[in-house]
């Protein structure tokens, strides 16, 4: 590889740039291939220990990662940290502590607040990769999103994406609105103002709260899971009412280029945010694409950051 | 023994002078004030007992009263209690101080407002008086007995850090308030549109992935407030004003002639939303800091007086309390013994005089809490400052007396420093 890819952990799509981001993207793609092989195991990280460290229930990232980790090689442990515990903090802090003692390459870290990886990755020695922290970021599946994306599209610079749905309290629609910024699409996103966080326009995004104009010319329309319990008066009325005004089907899907695509990063709330007809369209929908670049995308940024920490070490 | 302080530069925010003069203390009482008291061929050589300091090129002032602060005992006595908090602030400065009622149990008995008393004795470096809470376990609910608290030495009434929500409830705190001419502080934040939030809403915390409290909270609940105090004609104080909104609601309210005072503390004036950064905790306050738009309305709103006072805010926690997520961890940061040099900055970028600084620090807020504090006027208690306002130094967390260290303002680099502090004419900083 050329580039060089210049951080110690991939904990936020914010503060990257464009050549970071081709240079992950570039690696996972050569995985695709090797992943849909018969033989899929490779070497790169024997003897290196991944460990999977979750505070937050997840079955597809955490396999994602677990995938990820042992094609290459790794020695993967899941570690799944009930976040009920009354002292979280002192749970995440001491885990860290215990697990830095251990000598571990790569923490995965998934956490249900926002900010709990960075806190975390201040107090270990091992390169650590957010898997998800509250509300904050997801970088790994804004990567994921990329190459599907860059695949389908052949390029990100220049389309025009909506992110539609609960953008308050997303993680995924934040790191991918700085994904998509950094490599020069143009972002939407499409919501009633409840589920939008405040001064969003801010991060270069241009807000519209209905459907039929925010689709208006898209190239792809990704959609986001709403939790029903937001949706029972506190942020939205009714799902009935959020299906008919914000839910993505057919007719909705028409206001977007008639070669648009559609998007969901699961678990999808079928016949709430999306139409379950179009869910399952293969022509339309690139949501079990999504799922297999994930594994590829992982791969990347855990042999990358692993590579990072061995030539600053060399050095 | 007498005590002289020989050619300092003694700031009267009263009289609203700053000269160079002699201040003398008899008993305990500022005796005299004057070009040479002493004469200077009796210097090198002064009477038996007359304990001469030199106060030449530093500032000599009232000691400063600190409205706000809270003090975690009775209850939390591993994050401060009222002996550490006591050292704090004599090395701060300040020889007066209110504590919020926030303890467990809250202080809302007489009995507790005469444990703060007795304890504040026993460690004997500053005055301490209590505000009561406005409802039993400020609760919101019922009003406590706000008469016997007032006859145990409560100088006010607060359920602060929390608001009074109930318009009801408050309407009748005001109103039997008066029956004592007692004064109602209410934390300036409407909770439910501050439920939840950690940070003030905006672009930052958005980005950060934070849930967010408006600034529109802190200007809705002021303005609630000022509409209760013009029903009832209560005495009502409020702060922390953090929000150009909430300011200009109290300067139309002074306007107006309504009986209201304000306060702000330091990380308002000093600090925004930026300080935050990669989610330090010891930046997460309740009110929140603000945008830098809000911030300089705080400046304005102390340079043309629409802010009274600038209390410390300070707020004690441990490391258990500050190594958290965001979210998850406590509201508040210690102030008592970064009071001053924070306030000199705004002597130093020229937004204040040293007197009004010093009005604001000691002689407003005692008037507000009707002590006969924050004067150097002769017959007054020498309670007494000094401090050289051009000294740099670094703040340093590892100096605090304070029990907790939550400080942001490690390492800041600032101007000005305490050398000396006495209360009732007796030194309680440094300790002999």
């Amino acid at each position: 590889m050329s580039a060089v890819f210049a951080h110690r952990h991939l904990l936020a799509i914010e503060g990257m740039g464009p050549d970071d981001v081709n240079l992950l993207l570039d690696a996972a793609e050569a995985y695709v291939e090797v992943n849909r092989g018969a033989i899929k195991k490779g070497a790169s990280l024997r003897g290196r220990t991944v460990i999977n460290l979750f505070f937050e229930n997840s079955t597809r990232t955490r396999t994602s990662f677990e995938l990820a980790g042992k094609r290459l090689g790794a020695d993967v442990i899941n570690m799944a940290v009930a976040s009920s515990s009354i002292k979280k903090g002192e749970t995440l802090i001491d885990t860290a502590m215990t697990l830095n003692a251990m000598h571990v390459d790569v923490l995965v870290v998934r956490h249900p607040e926002s900010g709990a990886v960075h806190l975390l990755a201040e107090k270990v020695n091992c390169a650590v990769i957010n898997g998800g922290d509250g509300t904050h970021e997801h970088p790994t599946q804004a990567l994921l999103d990329a190459l599907t994306i860059r695949r389908r599209k052949g390029r990100l610079g220049g389309l025009t994406v909506a992110i539609c749905g609960d953008v308050a309290h997303s993680r995924v629609a934040r790191s991918n609105i700085h994904l998509l910024n950094i490599m020069g699409a143009r972002v939407r996103v499409v919501a009633p103002p409840t589920l939008l966080p405040a001064d969003l326009d801010r991060m270069g995004v241009e807000v519209f709260h209905d459907m039929a104009r925010g689709l208006d010319g898209c190239d792809i329309v990704m959609m986001l899971r709403l939790q029903t319990e937001r949706m029972q008066g506190a942020l939205v009325p009714s799902t009935r009412e959020y299906f008919h005004f914000f839910g993505l089907d057919r007719a909705k899907l028409a206001a977007a280029k008639p070669d648009a695509l559609v998007m969901h990063p699961g678990p999808m709330n079928r016949g709430i945010e999306i139409d379950s007809d179009l869910a399952d369209d293969i022509d339309r929908s690139l949501i079990r694409e999504q799922v297999e670049m994930g594994v590829a995308v992982r791969m990347a940024c855990l042999e990358t950051l692993v590579e990072h920490r061995q030539t600053l070490r060399n050095d | 023994m007498r005590l002289l302080f020989r050619a300092g530069r003694v700031i009267d925010p009263t009289a609203a002078t700053d000269r160079v003069e002699d201040l003398l203390v008899e008993h305990g009482v500022i005796a005299d004030r004057g070009v040479d008291l002493l004469p200077r061929d009796l210097l090198g050589n002064p009477p038996a007992d007359v304990e001469v300091i030199d106060a030449r090129g530093l500032c000599l002032a009232p000691g400063l009263v600190d409205m706000r602060a809270q003090l975690r005992e009775p209850g939390e006595e591993h994050k401060e209690t009222i002996a550490s908090a006591s050292a704090a602030a004599a090395a701060g400065g300040i020889t007066t101080l209110a504590c919020l009622p926030n303890t467990e149990p809250v202080i809302d008995e007489p009995w507790l407002i005469e444990f703060v008393a007795r304890r504040a004795s026993e460690a004997g470096r500053v005055r301490i008086h209590a505000y009561g809470a406005i409802t039993r376990g400020r609760a919101g609910q019922h009003l406590t007995e706000m008469g016997l608290m007032t006859a145990a030495g409560a100088v006010g009434f607060t359920d602060s850090p929390r608001n009074v929500a109930d318009g009801g409830v408050l309407r009748r705190a005001f109103g039997y308030a008066r029956t004592f001419d007692q004064l109602i502080l209410n934390h300036p934040e409407e909770p439910a549109l501050a439920a939840g939030g950690a940070m003030t809403e905006g672009e930052i915390a958005t980005r950060l992935g934070l849930p967010g409290i408006p600034a529109a909270a802190e200007v809705i609940a002021i303005e609630r407030d000022l509409r209760l105090v013009e029903l009832t004609n209560g005495r009502y104080h409020a702060g922390p004003l953090t929000t150009a909104a909430a300011i200009e609601a109290v300067r139309a309210a002074k306007r107006r002639g309504l009986p209201v005072t304000a306060d702000t503390a330091p990380h308002y004036f000093a600090l925004n939303e930026t300080a935050i950064g990669d989610y330090r905790t010891f930046t997460k306050v309740s009110p929140p800091l603000r945008s830098e738009w809000d911030r300089r309305a705080v400046v304005d709103g102390l340079r043309d007086g629409t802010i009274d006072a600038i209390a410390s805010d300070h707020a004690p926690h441990d490391q258990e309390s500050k190594r958290l997520p965001f979210r998850q961890a406590e509201f508040g940061m210690i102030g008592l013994e970064t009071l001053l040099p924070l306030g000199l900055e705004l002597v130093h970028n020229g937004f204040l005089t040293l007197v009004e600084l010093i009005a604001k620090l000691s002689a407003n807020p005692a008037a507000i809490l009707r002590r006969p504090a924050g004067t150097v006027a002769k017959g007054a208690a020498a309670d007494l400052v000094l401090f050289d306002a051009a000294k740099p130094w670094r703040i340093d967390e590892k100096a605090f007396l304070s029990k907790s260290k939550n400080s942001p303002f490690d390492g800041r680099p600032v101007q000005g420093r305490v050398i000396g502090t006495w209360l009732g004419g007796s030194r309680v900083y440094p300790s002999r």
